[in-house]
């Protein structure tokens, strides 16, 4: 069996990179060297993939892990991020059911749906004023950004007039290229950041699910900051790259945005093959194993780092055939992007409703949509670790 | 068709809901699902069966 290094140079921007693409033909899992030389696995099989993330026999705590890039090495190293009490997707049971459990009431289907008038408001609010302000413009800033965060700041209560003093800090931690001390530096600030409100909220609490787990009094400081930390940052970097992303691969597939613009019946799956097409977590999740597992014929052992590479786990012809290919009417659903087994995205329905109503709203409110620079000069978020675009000129 | 859900295992993602509302649902207090029906209504057991197989913790199974 061959060893690997994790490849991530795309020749197309919207394609996995073409050496795990080959890799898939030759099997669902391989040897991987990670970049520290520690010697792991590559998972680019969809039920192998499935399997992994639904074991019990694997760990998603931090200092089990190996990192798979190089520029992550130091980071790894020095144990940073440090292990936050609260920050519960780094978390293995019984920890992370015990916050979990606390949130996940706020994120059922029927909750999101009651969110979903507000959602259309602020991006009926954003076209409004980008058509006051014309083209061309980036619409990373003028509206896939604006929607989620406005949103998840809305539905955390974190006031969206304070949001310069985390967006760039969560840039910062989530460029590849960023160094301990920098990450560290801003993990600092969004820490304090969210202490003080925490702080204000507890004297002058208000009607947002911040001020209910407050109120809860189950989780002190500490476990607050890191529930909120993770909440508010996920809830921002995802779905904006979907929204920035998934608008470049309607706009370079005119049939497919045809079809999301003209026929509502299309969005809701449309949205989940964007998903899988897009897969935008597109290095790991990692896994370690806490004890030998056999994994499809795979004898991993414990101690051993999985990396699940998701882009291409969705694109498994034996799950998906012509999986290369974007097609908003093919079934999609089960696609991974969301992750599988119990750390699967809690904002997912949230995430699901933003793109439902943000895409048709964009696409029929601005027909004449499109690109305001050549495909080829669209500057691509290889150097994240959520994949997307850094910029959208468009016009229309 | 007879459908179980272990709410002990199950971790809220909403997939069931998403997939056979008219058989699952979620618990308001903290998402755990909670079955409308313990068999499914005529027409209903592919919905069910994929709810089952999208179901992201394991918590669903049918006899």
């Amino acid at each position: 069996m061959s060893h690997v290094s994790m490849p991530t140079l795309r020749r197309q921007p919207l394609d996995p990179p073409e050496e795990v693409l080959r890799l898939q033909e030759e099997g669902p899992i391989h040897r991987m060297t990670f970049a520290d030389g520690h010697l792991g696995w590559l998972v680019t099989g969809y039920s192998t993939a499935r399997a992994v993330l639904a074991s019990p026999h694997f760990s998603n705590r931090p200092e089990t892990m190996h990192p798979i890039v190089p520029s992550r090495l130091e980071i790894a190293r020095r144990g940073v991020p440090p292990v936050t009490r609260g920050f519960f997707l780094r978390m293995d049971p019984p920890d992370h059911t015990r916050y979990r459990k606390l949130l996940t009431g706020q994120f059922t289907v029927r909750r999101i749906k009651m969110l979903e008038p507000r959602i259309a408001e602020i991006t009926a609010a954003c076209l409004d004023e980008m058509e006051a302000a014309g083209g061309p413009l980036d619409l990373v800033e003028a509206f896939a950004l604006p929607i989620p965060s406005l949103v998840i700041c809305e539905l955390l209560g974190v006031p969206y007039e304070d949001r310069a003093q985390f967006q760039v800090d969560s840039q910062i931690l989530f460029n590849l290229e960023t160094g301990a001390d920098e990450a560290l530096a801003a993990i600092g600030r969004i820490s304090a950041y969210l202490h003080g409100l925490i702080q204000h909220k507890r004297e002058t609490p208000s009607d947002d699910l911040l001020s209910g787990l407050i109120e809860g009094g189950e989780l002190d400081d500490e476990e607050l900051i890191g529930v909120s930390f993770l909440l508010l940052v996920a809830g921002h970097e995802t779905t904006a790259n979907m929204l920035g992303l998934g608008t470049y691969a309607l706009l370079t597939n005119p049939d497919q945005l045809a079809a999301m613009r003209d026929d509502p019946s299309v969005a809701e799956n449309g949205v989940e093959e964007l998903l899988r097409y897009l897969t935008i977590i597109h290095l790991g999740p990692l896994r370690t194993a806490l004890e030998d597992v056999e994994i499809e014929g795979a004898l991993i052992k414990a101690g051993e780092t999985v990396a699940m590479h998701l882009p291409v786990a969705n694109r498994d012809p034996e799950r998906f055939p012509d999986g290369d290919r974007l097609d908003v009417t093919r079934p999609a659903g089960g696609h991974l992007s969301f992750g599988h087994g119990i750390h699967q995205c809690l904002g997912q329905q949230l995430a699901r409703a933003e793109m439902r109503i943000a895409y048709p709203a964009l696409l029929r409110r601005l027909p004449g949509l499109r690109l305001a620079v050549s495909p080829e000069e669209v500057p691509m978020r290889s150097d994240m670790s959520i994949y997307g675009v850094h910029r959208l000129p468009v016009t229309w | 068709m007879k459908i179980k859900a272990d709410t002990s295992v199950c971790i809220g993602a909403g997939m069931c809901v998403l997939t056979a509302p008219d058989v699952f649902d979620q618990s308001d207090e903290d998402g755990t699902v909670v079955l409308l029906q313990e068999s499914p209504p005529e027409g209903q057991e592919e919905a069910v069966r994929r709810a089952v197989t999208l179901c992201p913790s394991g918590a669903l199974s049918v006899e």
